[in-house]
């Protein structure tokens, strides 16, 4: 058995030179998707490119108008710095991940290049129309998430591309991240949901988890529930009891979940819509 | 004794003496390098030159095998052997009761992952690539997997569908009851999930046989069983214990032991094998799902009149302990309760699912979730609070069970119902608490005004060794000496599996208790030198190996009360043993036991067998036990019943323990056992569709995590067993078998939703909220 060769590179350049220098290289993270797939015999790559050491990546920046996360950045870092006060759903979804093991060393880029629907980062990132940088040998480019997560674990990345950082605009207003498992924690996700509320633009941003084949927007949700809250309510933005069970509803119908191992469709269905509206009912008053 | 999981273990034992004999608690001698990570399991055998392992396995539930062509996997460089059945030198079969089970299969397979060949190459990923290469050619057939459906269908064994069907008829069979309530209940498939993979290395040795360093719960039986299909005599495979990360009944069933032995005298190298979490979970039985309907009838006052139950149990492809767990179950179905009258059917059933056996609580845990069930049924029917009709019903010393059998010993039923209930509750659910404490935890889902709380009861009992006329026993061999230094030391040579439940400790203070020596030594565990010790299951070891050693105790003792009588030239009467000396009655000298081993060692070996018990007869009755446990449990459970989500929050325990020879140990039995109970009640399931695993992993295969582990507040009750050493009963079993049926009573309890299958799923709870309200 040949062992696979292990670049350390130092720079995101230099992690490119790697990739297009040894075909069929793979980069690694955190390792924390990479390495079961590699003990379950489903991923054998002959080089390996190993991106710890690569500072430029663990870098994040806020500024007024946006958040720049580099794909670097990890789970506990994500729930424990000052992101977590810019992005309080980022944070509330990074703390769901695994156990302290897996938010030390798992990463925002091995969350999106691993693109499972059930990556607890996604639905937040979908909300915030998160847009993904990526550097290639033939320079960089900046796509929507949507097109880059184009299927169950399934991307538009190129074998030899970096995933840089991810940049999304900066909201004012509460957010949430719920998420359902049968256990009290380290779990994957049967259905979560990201609940943005943007009280200077007036709308309302949802994203989905566990119920799609890749993380969805619940738009007719959004427009709905937009237009039913009173922005201007003394005490906060109000939604009555009716226009919320109407936004479960829509959010339940933007969902296209399966029956598996680990739940149903009915089930999965019914359990985003009723965490879409908690997380919304967290957000804003609900009138009688 | 009262513990609580909120405090240090050295406050939260009270009653712990520090000391190191019977009734203290001193420190496991492998405690510290366990929790350092430094001691050595299974899985850290190593010998240079060895080779490694792997087996394959069908990915059919049920096949014909055409052939299989091992010829690829033997071209692949650093391969060095593949074995199938055709290899196989003795009995093609294997079985801890009945040899039913290929140790390849040949011509059928019968269940998901089982083993058609294994190989042995230089390196582990040879020997992947090689087991992967081996072409199999397979005829897909229908499987049989429904137990009612095998019942009726053609065999799919030479040995038929049903491994057994008893009946137990009790009392009038036409009695019936002023309230009748019935109702179905349901149990999944639980693993033991170990954390320590089944793995071993296998020696070849000189004179044709084999040394095995295995991980198992019983040495001797595996040997039996292995030198069976070597085709060599016992006395040539020698099985020595190696560490052992957890066992739970999952290793009471050969899994590599003969693959390994087998590779070994093939390729005349050490070959070493370790499943990975994957394959563990195809390599050993798994906790027998049931299906069971009961019908209970009592009087106006709530009197039990009669319990009538038909039990189900689905064996899997093989036979196993089917039979002993059918048997437990359909003797404790009606649990811990005087019943008159009983007519109780259990069937144990072949299909092609995977093979279930031996697991913490073996048969007693699928009844208790239908008995315990029915007495709130029936406690509801009759506008009794349910533990008033607990307590009316328990059982009491001289009462009788559904077989007949005349209970002689202790019985504390009531206490530990009692104890259980006298806990303190929880402080109600804390509105401006954190959200990760709710139901749902770290996911954040559930606002104070989503919480309902419920409180649930649950009793139950079961057997201690083993039943029905199996001859039990343990051999034991003491030696006592003289160290270099003058102190005696004490070796104690016993073939006894530490599985992880403290047995090393407690061996060495049962001989400080007996002989006052402060120095023993454990033989390491083997077939080689010392006989049987039997399982390390059916919480027996405490009772069985530490009788053993009590006994060969006492005869030294003796020996050295002689040698002292006879140095002192007087009468052995008229000598005593105290605490490490013997004192001569009439002047009160004294000699030490290492001024009385100077001369010469003293050596005794000893098999020590309980009171035989019997064979049920045909009507199920019959003195089948030896001795019974008793526990109680109250859940204290918070759900989302709109999401189904369930948060354990605490459970009071009471727990019928004879003698706690080690309190410290016993409140770890309690709070693992209720780990793995409260698993089964919410989260716990091998996942089987079509006969197919669908969650062979730790990621879906759901343990509970700190954050699903409740308080436990235990009290032990200790009241001496007549005939155990130091009235000692077992403790490993009983706090798995009542927590997760209080559990299920808890969530009925907060929903009002008829709870009925273990575990329950988010979904068995939500979508009757969602078709409640709307
Ligand atoms: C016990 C356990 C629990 C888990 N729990 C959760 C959970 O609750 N929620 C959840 O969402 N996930 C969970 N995961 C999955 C995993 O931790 C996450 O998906 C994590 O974000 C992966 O990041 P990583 O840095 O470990 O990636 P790696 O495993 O190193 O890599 C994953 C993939 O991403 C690629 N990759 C990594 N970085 C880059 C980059 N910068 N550019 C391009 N490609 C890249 C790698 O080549 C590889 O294909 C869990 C995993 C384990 C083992």
């Amino acid at each position: 058995m040949r062992a696979a060769r292990v670049a350390l590179p130092t720079t995101v350049e230099e992690a490119v030179e790697a990739l297009t220098e040894a075909p069929g290289a793979q980069l690694l993270a955190g390792g924390t998707d990479f390495c079961v797939e590699v003990n379950f015999g489903l991923r054998r790559p002959p080089a390996v490119v190993a991106l710890r050491r690569v500072q430029e990546l663990r870098r994040y920046e806020v500024t007024p108008a946006s958040v720049v996360i580099g794909a670097g950045t990890t789970y506990a870092d994500m729930g424990g710095t000052e992101l977590s006060a810019v992005l309080p759903a980022l944070a509330a979804a990074a703390r769901t991940v695994g156990s302290p093991q897996i938010r030390n060393s798992g990463t925002l880029g091995g969350n999106i290049a691993t693109a499972s629907p059930a990556g607890d980062t996604l639905p937040l990132l979908a909300a915030l129309d998160a847009r993904v940088t990526l550097r290639g040998p033939a320079g960089e480019r900046t796509l929507p998430l949507g097109e880059i997560v184009t299927g169950v674990k399934t991307t538009s990345i190129a074998p030899d591309e970096v995933v840089v950082e991810v940049v999304v605009e900066r909201r004012t207003g509460p957010q949430q991240f719920l998420k359902v498992g049968t256990r009290n924690a380290m779990v994957i996700a049967i259905a979560s949901a990201a609940v943005v509320v943007d009280l200077e633009a007036h709308e309302v941003r949802v994203g989905l988890g566990s119920v799609a084949p890749v993380p969805v927007r619940a738009t007719e949700a959004e427009m709905h529930i937009g237009d039913a809250i009173d922005w201007r309510a003394t005490g906060g933005p109000r939604a009555s009891a009716a226009a919320l069970a109407r936004f479960g509803e829509l959010v339940g119908q933007a969902a296209s979940p399966i029956t598996d191992h680990r739940s149903t469709a009915e089930y999965r269905r019914h359990a985003v819509q009723v965490i879409a509206r908690r997380a919304l009912e967290r957000c804003v008053v609900r009138a009688a | 004794m009262t513990a609580n999981s909120g405090t240090g273990i050295a406050e939260r034992v009270t009653g712990a003496r520090r000391g190191d004999r019977v009734g203290d608690s001193p420190a496991r001698p492998d405690g510290a390098q366990k929790t350092r990570g430094e001691f050595a399991f299974s899985s850290d055998l190593w010998m240079d030159g060895m080779l490694w392992g792997k087996t394959l396995r069908s990915p059919h539930v049920a096949a014909k095998i055409r052939s299989v062509d091992t010829a690829p996997a033997l071209a692949i460089p650093g391969v060095r052997a593949v074995v199938t059945a055709a290899d196989v030198p003795g009995r093609p079969t294997f079985g801890l009761d009945v040899p039913d089970q290929p140790v390849f299969a040949s011509e059928v397979i019968r269940y998901h992952g089982e083993p058609v060949a294994a190989v042995a190459a230089d390196h582990p990923e040879a020997a992947r690539a090689a087991a992967a290469a081996i072409f199999v050619d397979y005829e897909p057939l229908v499987p049989v997997v429904d137990p009612e459906i095998a019942l009726e269908a053609s065999p799919i064994h030479p040995d038929g569908n049903v491994f057994r069907h008893l009946v137990i008829r009790h009392g009038a069979p036409d009695a019936t009851g002023d309230v009748v309530v019935e109702g179905d209940y349901e149990v999944g498939m639980q693993d033991q999930a170990f954390l320590g993979p089944e793995s071993g290395l296998a020696v070849p040795a000189e004179d044709g046989g084999v040394d095995l360093y295995i991980a198992t719960q019983w040495l001797h039986v595996d040997r039996d069983q292995i030198a069976a299909s070597l085709g060599v005599p016992a006395e040539r495979v020698r099985l020595y214990l190696a560490g052992v990360g957890g066992a739970f009944g999952g290793r009471e069933d050969v899994s590599l032991q003969i693959h390994l032995c087998m590779l070994a005298l093939r390729t005349g190298r050490p070959v070493k094998m370790v499943y990975a979490r994957d394959e563990s979970f195809f390599g050993h039985v798994h906790r027998h799902p049931a299906r069971m309907w009961y019908r209970h009838h009592a009087s106006r006052d709530g009197d039990l009149v009669k319990v009538e139950a038909r039990i189900v149990i689905d064996g899997g492809a093989y036979l196993s302990s089917s039979n002993a767990v059918i048997s437990n179950a359909a003797c404790f179905a009606p649990g811990p309760y005087r019943v008159p009258n009983a007519l109780v059917e259990g069937y144990a059933v072949r299909t092609n699912n995977p093979p279930c056996g031996a697991m913490r609580g073996f048969g007693a845990v699928q009844v208790c979730f239908g008995h315990e069930a029915q007495m709130d049924k029936l406690a509801a029917a009759l506008f009794m609070d349910p533990v008033e009709l607990r307590l009316r019903n328990a059982l009491e010393r001289n009462d009788r069970l559904v077989t007949g059998q005349v209970l002689r010993g202790a019985v504390p039923v009531r206490e530990v119902i009692r104890a259980a209930a006298s806990h303190p509750l929880p402080p109600p659910p804390d509105p401006a608490g954190p959200v990760t404490a709710r139901p749902g935890g770290a996911g954040a889902t559930a606002g104070p005004e989503d919480v309902r709380r419920g409180v649930g009861f649950a009793v139950s009992m079961k057997n201690i060794a083993y039943s029905e006329g199996f001859d039990d026993f343990v051999t034991a061999r003491l030696r006592l000496e003289a160290g270099v230094d003058g102190e005696a030391v004490a070796t104690v040579s016993v073939a006894t599996a530490e599985v992880g439940q403290g047995f090393v400790t407690l061996a060495a203070q049962i001989v400080r208790e007996e002989l006052g020596v402060a120095r023993v030594v454990l033989a390491p565990p083997s077939t080689v030198d010392v006989g049987s010790a039997g399982s390390s299951s059916a919480s027996r070891q405490t009772w069985m190996s530490g009788g053993a050693l009590q006994l060969a105790c006492a005869t030294l003792r003796a020996e050295l009360v002689v040698r002292a009588a006879e140095l002192w030239e007087c009468a052995a009467t008229q000598c005593l043993f105290d605490d490490g000396d013997v004192v001569r009655a009439a002047t009160g000298e004294r000699l030490s036991v290492p001024d009385l081993l100077a001369p010469a060692p003293l050596e005794t070996e000893h098999e020590f067998h309980h009171r035989p018990t019997r064979a049920l007869d045909a009507d199920g009755q019959g003195d089948a036990h030896l001795s019974f446990m008793f526990a109680a449990h109250r859940a204290v459970v918070d759900v989302d019943p709109e999401l189904g989500l369930v948060r354990v929050v605490q459970i009071a325990t009471g727990q019928d323990v004879g003698k706690a020879i080690n309190p410290v140990q016993v409140t770890g039995q309690i709070e693992g056992g209720v780990a793995q109970g409260i698993g089964l009640a919410v989260m716990e399931e091998i996942v089987v569709t079509e006969g197919h695993v669908r969650n062979p992993s730790f990621t879906d295969y759901l343990l509970p995590t700190v954050l699903d582990m409740p308080d436990v507040l235990a009290t032990v009750i200790e009241e001496p067993e007549p005939g155990a050493p130091y009235g000692a009963k077992g403790v490993g079993e009983p706090p798995t078998i009542s927590s997760g049926p209080a559990v299920l009573a808890a969530i009925r309890d907060a929903t009002g939703f008829p709870v009925t299958r273990a575990p329950v799923r988010p979904e068995d709870i939500a979508l009757t909220w969602m078709r409640r309200t709307s």
